[in-house]
C-alpha cells in the first residue's frame, strides 16, 4: 500500500509534451515480469536511454540530468496518460519515487491508476504547469500546488481520491472500512441465497 | 399500484448492491496471465482472499495446446506465469485447473460445465469476454487486474452502474444461420460501441430457442458490442444443463435455487435504457472484411465502400490497406492461407459437431497451410474424440489440439504469418490479433470448415 502524503517537496521534472501515453511511460517489452516491480528501470525507457538494451543513458533527457535525478514530481502535457490502459505505467512511476504528476489533462484510467498507486493526479491549466519551476510543493491539506517563485496555485481532487492518498489507502483498503456494512449483506444474503454460497 | 417488475439487470444489480457504487461478488475467476500478478500483491500487502472457496484459477491463456503440453509455452518468458500463477493459487488455497487437469479448459468455457456459474450470481474475471457467462442469467463482467484483488479480498468491486439494455430478437434464425451471425449482425448494424456501458439482455423467440451453447456465443460477442456484460434470462433449458454439474446446488438447495432462479426475468413493463430490435428473418451467414468486428457483411456481400460501411474515409482505408482489400471485391472467393476453431466464442460441442458435419469425408485445400481445432475444454475434448470428431478433423486436414485459447491471439509465441489471410471462429478480427499482419476474417465454424476446403472464403451450401 503506498505511503500516506499529505505535503511533498520534490525536484519537478520537466517532461512535458502533450498525448504521453503509457507506451511512452514504460514500453510493452519492459514488462518483462509477472509482477507490479522491476519496472522503475524501464520508465519512459524510449526516451530516457540512447540505447534501451544498453541503458546508455541519453544526457538530454531531463531525469537524466542532476537537478532531476532524484525528481518525485512530474510536470507533464495534456492528456497525459493515453493510449493501453496498461497499469503498469502507475506502478513503473511509484516504483521510482514519483508521487505527483501535474499536468493539463489526464486521460481517466491513467488518473485512478495514480490514485490507487499512492501517486497524487493535479490538474492545472499548461501556462501553470510550465511556469512551476523546481522543486514544488505538493499540499493536499491547503490542496495548492506551490511552484519554485513561491506562489500557490488552488487545485481539486475528489474526495474519496483525496482521503485515499492523505491516508495511504487503496481501494481495498477504504472499502475494508466498509467492513460492518459488507459483513451484514453477507449475513443476510447467507440466509436469502443459501444456494449462492459455497463455504 | 405497485411498481412495475424491473428488468432481469436490476434485479441483479439490487440483489448485489452493497450500497450505491460498492457491489457483493458472488465468483471470482483468475487467469495465468495476470493472477500471480494479483495474488502476489495481495500476499506483499498482508491481506487474505476473504473466500477462497468462491475464486478459481485458470490456466488458458498462454498455455500450449499441442499434444503432450508440459509448463512449456512458445511465448518467451510464458513458463513463468503458469508455475508463478500455480504456486501463488496454492498459497492461498485457490482451486486451480492446471495445465493436465482433466477439467482444465477456457474459463468461459469450463465455469459453465462445472457450474461455478449459476443464475443470479455475480461473477468478474480479468478478462473482457466474461460477459460469456451471462447467458445463465448471472451478471458477469471483465475486469481489470487490481479489480480482481480487490473483488478477492473484500468479496466486493467498487463499481458504477451500468445502464440497462434490451435486444429483442423476434422470429427465428434461417437454416444455416447462427448466433454468431446474429452477434456479427447485430454489431454491424450499431457498431461496435453499440451497447457501450450497457448490461444488454437478449430477449425473444430467436434467443429462448437458443441452446445454450448458442446463448454463450451471442452474449461472448456482447463485449464487441462495446456491452459491460450480456445477460439471457434463465429458464427450463439452463436449469436442465446446469442440473448435476459439480458445483451447482444438490437436492433440497437445488429446489431452492430454481424457485429463486424462476423469478430471474424482466417484467413486461420493465424499464430499459435503450431497446433494439432485430428480425431474426434478416440475419444471414456474416463474415467480417476489416479489422474491427463492425466490419463485417453477409457472406455473400462485397467488401463495402466507407459510405456503404458508414466509416470515415481514413478508418475504412486503413482496414483495406491492412486487409490487402478493396471495395466491391466479393468476400466469397478470397483466396485463404490459415484457419482456426476455437476461442470462447465457437469451441464448445456444438460447434465442432458443426464443423466436423461439413468436414466429413472432405479434404481441405492444400493451400491452406496451417488448420487448427482447439477445443474449448478438456471436456468437450473427450466429448468430441468418443464421437469421432477427432478423428474426422484430422482426417481432413486439422490438428487436432489440447484446450485453451490459443490462436485466439498472438501472445509472442504461436502465430499465424504476416500478410496471411485466415478465416477463423474467434471473435476479434483486429490488426495482428493472430499474428503480427496477419490479416483475420471472423465467422461461424460451419464457415471456418467450408472455407477451409474451399481455400477460399465459402459458404457451406456451395461445397460440392
Amino acid at each position: 500500500m503506498p505511503e500516506p502524503l499529505v505535503r511533498l517537496t520534490a525536484p519537478a521534472l520537466p517532461f512535458w509534451a502533450d498525448n504521453i501515453d503509457t507506451d511512452i511511460i514504460i514500453p510493452s517489452r519492459e514488462m518483462k515480469g509477472t509482477g507490479k516491480t522491476g519496472l522503475a528501470a524501464g520508465l519512459f525507457a524510449n526516451r530516457r536511454y540512447r540505447n534501451p538494451e544498453t541503458r546508455e543513458e541519453d544526457p538530454d533527457f531531463p531525469l537524466n540530468q542532476p537537478a532531476y535525478r532524484a525528481a518525485r514530481i512530474w510536470l507533464a502535457g495534456a492528456n497525459v496518460g493515453c493510449g493501453s490502459s496498461r497499469e503498469h505505467a502507475a506502478w513503473a512511476l511509484a516504483e521510482q519515487g514519483f508521487r505527483a504528476v501535474i499536468a493539463p489533462s489526464f486521460n481517466p484510467i491513467f488518473f485512478g491508476n495514480c490514485v490507487r498507486n499512492g501517486i497524487v493526479p493535479v490538474v492545472l491549466a499548461r501556462e501553470l504547469v510550465e511556469g512551476l519551476g523546481s522543486p514544488v510543493t505538493v499540499d493536499l491539506e491547503a490542496m495548492t500546488v506551490t511552484g519554485a517563485d513561491g506562489r500557490a496555485h488552488p487545485f481539486g481532487l475528489p474526495a474519496e481520491a483525496r482521503t485515499m492518498l492523505m491516508e495511504g489507502l487503496d481501494p481495498i483498503a477504504l472499502t475494508l472500512k466498509d467492513g460492518d456494512a459488507i459483513a451484514a449483506w453477507q449475513q443476510a444474503d447467507r440466509a436469502a441465497r443459501p444456494w449462492a454460497w459455497l463455504a | 399500484m405497485a411498481a412495475a417488475m424491473p428488468s432481469l439487470f436490476e434485479t441483479l444489480w439490487r440483489t448485489h448492491e452493497i450500497r450505491p457504487g460498492l457491489v457483493a461478488i458472488d465468483r471470482v475467476m483468475l487467469h495465468e496471465r495476470t493472477g500471480a500478478a494479483a495474488l502476489r500483491a495481495l500476499e506483499a500487502a498482508g491481506r487474505r482472499v476473504v473466500n477462497p472457496a468462491h475464486a478459481f484459477v485458470v490456466m488458458d491463456h498462454i498455455v500450449d495446446t499441442r499434444p503432450g503440453r508440459t509448463d512449456g509455452t512458445l511465448m518467451p518468458g510464458g513458463q513463468a506465469f503458469i508455475t508463478e500463477t500455480r504456486a501463488a493459487a496454492r498459497a492461498f488455497g485457490l482451486t486451480v485447473f492446471d495445465v493436465t487437469d482433466p477439467d482444465q479448459g477456457i474459463t468461459h468455457v469450463i465455469s459453465p460445465e462445472l457450474g461455478i456459474v449459476l443464475p443470479g450470481l455475480t461473477l468478474v474475471a480479468p478478462d473482457s469476454h466474461t460477459g460469456t457467462q451471462g447467458a445463465f442469467g448471472a451478471l458477469a463482467w471483465g475486469i481489470g487486474s487490481s479489480e480482481a484483488e480487490h473483488a478477492l479480498a473484500t468479496g466486493t468491486l467498487r463499481v458504477g452502474k451500468p445502464g440497462a439494455m434490451r435486444v429483442m430478437v423476434s422470429g427465428r434464425l434461417g437454416p444455416g444461420v447462427t448466433p454468431k451471425d446474429l452477434a456479427l449482425h447485430l454489431i454491424a448494424t450499431h457498431g461496435a460501441r453499440g451497447g457501450e456501458g450497457m448490461a444488454v439482455e437478449f430477449a425473444g423467440e430467436a434467443v429462448t430457442a437458443l441452446d445454450m451453447e448458442g446463448r454463450m456465443t451471442l452474449c461472448n460477442m456482447a463485449t464487441e458490442f462495446g456491452a459491460f456484460s450480456a445477460l439471457v434470462a434463465p429458464d427450463e433449458v439452463t436449469f436442465a444443463w446446469l442440473a448435476g454439474r459439480r458445483h451447482a446446488p444438490k437436492g433440497a438447495m437445488w429446489e431452492q435455487a430454481l424457485a429463486h432462479w424462476r423469478t430471474l426475468r424482466s417484467g413486461p413493463d420493465a424499464a430499459f435504457d435503450r431497446e433494439i430490435a432485430v428480425d431474426a428473418a434478416e440475419v444471414q451467414p456474416m463474415v467480417s472484411w476489416g479489422t474491427s468486428p463492425q466490419h463485417s457483411v453477409p457472406l455473400r456481400a462485397a467488401v463495402p465502400t466507407a459510405a456503404e460501411a458508414g466509416l470515415a474515409p481514413d478508418t475504412h482505408a486503413r482496414a483495406l490497406a491492412y486487409m490487402g482489400l478493396r471495395p466491391g471485391q466479393p468476400l466469397r472467393g478470397l483466396p485463404i492461407d490459415g484457419a482456426f476453431i476455437g476461442s470462447c466464442t465457437n469451441s464448445r460441442l456444438s460447434d465442432l459437431r458443426r464443423a466436423a458435419a461439413i468436414l466429413k469425408g472432405r479434404r481441405i485445400a492444400p493451400t491452406v497451410r496451417k488448420a487448427l481445432v482447439v477445443p474449448g475444454s478438456q471436456a468437450v475434448k473427450r466429448a468430441a474424440e468418443a464421437e469421432g470428431l477427432d478423428r474426422i478433423f484430422e482426417a481432413a486436414g486439422f490438428a487436432w489440439r489440447e484446450s485453451g485459447c490459443s490462436l485466439c491471439f498472438f501472445a509472442g509465441g504461436e502465430s499465424f504469418g504476416a500478410g496471411e489471410r485466415v478465416i477463423s471462429s474467434t471473435n476479434r478480427n483486429f490488426e495482428s490479433r493472430q499474428g503480427p499482419g496477419t490479416r483475420t476474417h471472423i465467422a461461424s465454424p460451419e464457415v471456418v470448415a467450408a472455407s477451409a476446403i474451399a481455400g477460399v472464403i465459402a459458404s457451406p451450401a456451395e461445397l460440392a
